[in-house]
Formats: structure tokens, sequence, C-alpha cells
């Protein structure tokens, strides 16, 4: 029973062994469905030179935004990175590296990672600049390019519900890229907004199997709203 | 008269078909949503792992866990599901989606399309776009004609880094729809009042015009 128990008390134990230099992976689409408070402890310990991976960089004073502040952040593996100007700065400035991937091979990348493959071939981005460099190869023919997966030292996960086992299931589309990065963590750590008793989560409608996840712990989310949207 | 944004839309929406999955880009293409025939049945897809797309939502619906790619809070419809980024791009990269509706900055004659990046100004990031060009064989691009400058952007070859090579074969601008093939524009329709002098002047790659050329039906 204990060997299964991933709970953990404090955010600082949650957080425990990320260091200088690592790789962090981060789940969130935008401010959905990330780990704020993670990301937070990750600022009250000022890990420097840390390559993130995740879709986007937050905004400036939330998410991997306040990890700009302080300038934790050394290279930033993501889709699009629009909504931030203390990152723009830090890019003019050469402070910051910046790998821009297609979300889709973002998102297979990690998928990847987290399954024993180390690369594999998509036509997306053939014939554009990202394709530079990468191995071509015709299938049907038809040109792809090769990807290689991406892992990461330590993996940060918003869910919406764990047991004490460290599975977990997401809410709405706040699942997005959770899922790839808690496979892809050789450390996985997951923040939920409830834990609850092994048992009471349907196995059937698990969405990480806690095999993946080393700890988990819950929390407290402000769940920042990007583009508060209405009806008329 | 050029067409409006909304007018555009209209015309695009003729392409849907009931029971089609649909993939509506950032910007003018989420106009689309509005002129689906009430007859039809149509899924959007939202490429961070919505498909069944439903409308904005009221205050009390309002959800920060329900967004669509545009980061935008939404609904989910009446026979959605929701999915992990992987799958929802399996989806577009697997050829599942069976149109794609999207912007850019210049398409040219081979179906090339640059829409991502302008050299010299701030890179923001491709997001889903190079994964959608790639994935779907069902494309039309929606774009004003010309630039605010008056210089075209349907293009012999294009001059910004590309998002796809050789994916396009169909676009929706302001003045005319045309088709994309072997390796020249051709003119399908026009803008009710718009000349084809004046499509032919703003089309810089070579382009095809038939011999009659009918208006825009826009309902």
């Amino acid at each position: 029973m204990a060997g299964f128990d991933k709970r953990v008390g404090s955010y600082r134990e949650a957080m425990e062994g990320i260091e200088d230099g690592m790789t962090l992976l981060a789940g969130g689409f935008g401010l959905c469905g990330i780990p704020e408070n993670l990301i937070a402890e990750i600022k009250r310990r000022g890990t420097r030179d840390l390559t993130v991976v995740s879709n986007n960089c937050g905004i400036d004073g939330f998410g991997l935004g306040v990890l700009l502040e302080d300038r934790q952040i050394r290279k930033m593996v993501a889709s699009y990175v629009g909504e931030n100007a203390l990152f723009e700065q830090q890019l003019l400035n050469g402070e910051l590296e910046v790998v821009l991937t297609p979300q889709g091979s973002l998102a297979e990348k990690l998928r990847a990672g987290g399954a024993g493959i180390p690369a594999f071939f998509t036509a997306s981005g053939y014939g554009t600049p990202i394709a530079e460099g990468k191995d071509v190869r015709y299938f049907n023919d038809r040109p792809y390019i090769l990807e290689e997966a991406i892992q990461g030292d330590v993996a940060i996960v918003k869910g919406w519900k764990a047991d004490w086992y460290g599975n977990v299931i997401y809410r709405h589309t706040a699942r997005n890229f959770n899922p790839m990065v808690a496979s892809a963590g050789k450390l996985t750590i997951v923040e939920v907004e409830e834990i609850v008793k092994p048992g009471e989560l349907d196995p059937a409608q698990i969405h990480t199997p806690g095999v993946y996840v080393d700890r988990v712990i819950r929390g407290e989310f402000e769940k920042r709203i990007e583009k508060r949207t209405l009806r008329d | 008269m050029a067409l409006t944004r909304e007018q555009m839309a209209c015309r695009v929406a003729q392409e849907l078909h009931d029971g089609f999955y649909v993939n509506l880009g950032i910007g003018i293409p989420t106009l689309v949503a509005n002129y689906i025939p009430d007859h039809m049945d149509v899924m959007l897809q939202s490429e961070n792992g919505l498909l069944g797309m439903g409308p904005f939502p009221t205050e009390a619906e309002l959800d920060p866990d329900m967004i669509n790619a545009g980061k935008q809070t939404v609904t989910a419809r009446v026979g959605a599901s929701i999915v992990d980024s992987a799958e929802s791009f399996a989806m577009i990269r697997g050829g599942h989606i069976d149109l794609t509706v999207l912007g850019a900055l210049e398409v040219d004659v081979h179906g090339n399309i640059a829409s991502w990046m302008i050299p010299g100004k701030m890179v923001k990031g491709m997001g889903g776009a190079m994964d959608l060009v790639a994935g779907a064989d069902n494309i039309i691009v929606m774009m004003t004609h010309a630039s605010k400058s008056g210089e075209s952007k349907l293009l012999s070859q294009c001059k910004l880094p590309l998002t796809g090579a050789n994916c396009i074969n169909r676009i929706l601008t302001d003045l005319a729809y045309l088709e994309v093939k072997d390796g020249s524009f051709v003119l399908k329709e026009r803008a009710p009042g718009v000349s084809v002098a004046e499509i032919v002047e703003k089309t810089a790659g070579h382009l095809i015009v038939p011999d009659t050329v009918p208006e825009m039906k826009l309902q």
C-alpha cells in the first residue's frame, strides 16, 4: 500500500529534486490546465538555467511567465509564445533561446518520449524553416521529416482528480498536453483539485495511470482566464 | 465591391456539407461558424482538444477549463468529445478532418502557404498551423486579395517563410474564389460588382481566366 501512496504534504516536498540546468516539461494550453502552484514553487526555489518544454510560456505575471522575471528559463521549446512582453524582451536581448515547434509535433514528441519511441516521421513542417537540418524520407511518394522525441528530467502536470496511487483524470480542455507531459518525465509531479481514496475513480475513466506519476499534491487554483468571451 | 469579412464567411460556408468535421482557424475563419445552414449538422474541431465546439458561454456557463484554440472560453455541443493534444493532432494529421479553413499572408501558384512569420518582426510561433496544412486534403484559405498597401498576396512564389508546401487548393479572397491547379490560379468566381480586370491586376501569380466567370452568390 505505502509503496503506491504518491501523496506529498507540501509544495516544497513536491518539487524536491529539481536542479539548475534541468529540462522541465509543463502541461497546459495558454493558461488552461497549467500547474500554477508547482510553477510558483519553482519560482520560490530560484532554480535556474532551465530548458522548459510547454506549448506556451504563460503571460506576464502568471503561469510560466513568472519564471522569466528572475531569468530562470534559458531555453524555451513551444509552439506559440505571443502573449508575453517579458519573453519578447529577453528573446531580443539574446538572454533566452527559443525552439518553435509545430503544436502537433510537440504533442507527439512528448507522447513518443513517454512511449519509448526515439523519433518519428511527420509531414508537418516539411518545406518550412523548421525542417532545416532534419532528415527527409518519402513514404508513398510524399516527403516527411524526422522529428525526435522529448523527455524531461522533471514533468509538472495539472489534473482535476487523483487518487493516492497517482491515477489522474483531467477536466474538460484542461487536459491538453498534460497526459503526454506526465508520461515523458523522469520525475512526474501532479497537482490536482481533489485527492480521493483508491477505488473512488472508475478504472476505465483514468486518463493518466499512476505508473507515470511519482508525486501527487492537492492545491488551490486561481484558474485565470486569458480571453473571457461570452455570447450576446 | 470587395466582400466584407461576413460575406467572405458566408461564401466559405457554402463549401460545408452535412456531417462534416471542420477546423476553423483563428481570425476571420471563425466567422464561418455563424453561417452554417440550419438544415446542416457540422462538428467544429478546436485543436486544443475539443471536437464539437459549441457557442460562447453565458455568464453562468463560463468555465476556465473549457477554451478553444484561440484561448477564448467556449462550450461543448451535444455529441462533443474532449481529447488530449496528441489525440487531437492525430485526427488532423491522420486526415480525419473533412475541411480546414485558415488565414494566410501569402499563397502561391504551387499551393505553398506562408502564414506564421515575417522576418524582422517578433516571431510568435506557428501554433497548430503547420500540422493543419500538412494533415488536411481539403483546405480553404481565407484572406484579402492584396495587402493594405495594395500588394498582391497571390504570388508566383511565396516570399515569406512557408507554413506548408504544395498543400493549398482553394482560396477565397475579398475579390474572388480561386482554385490552385497545375502551377496556376484558376479564377472560378468573382465578388459581386468586382471586375475580372481588377482581379487580374491584383493577382501577381499566373492566373487562368475562363471565358465566363460567374458572380458569387451570397445568401
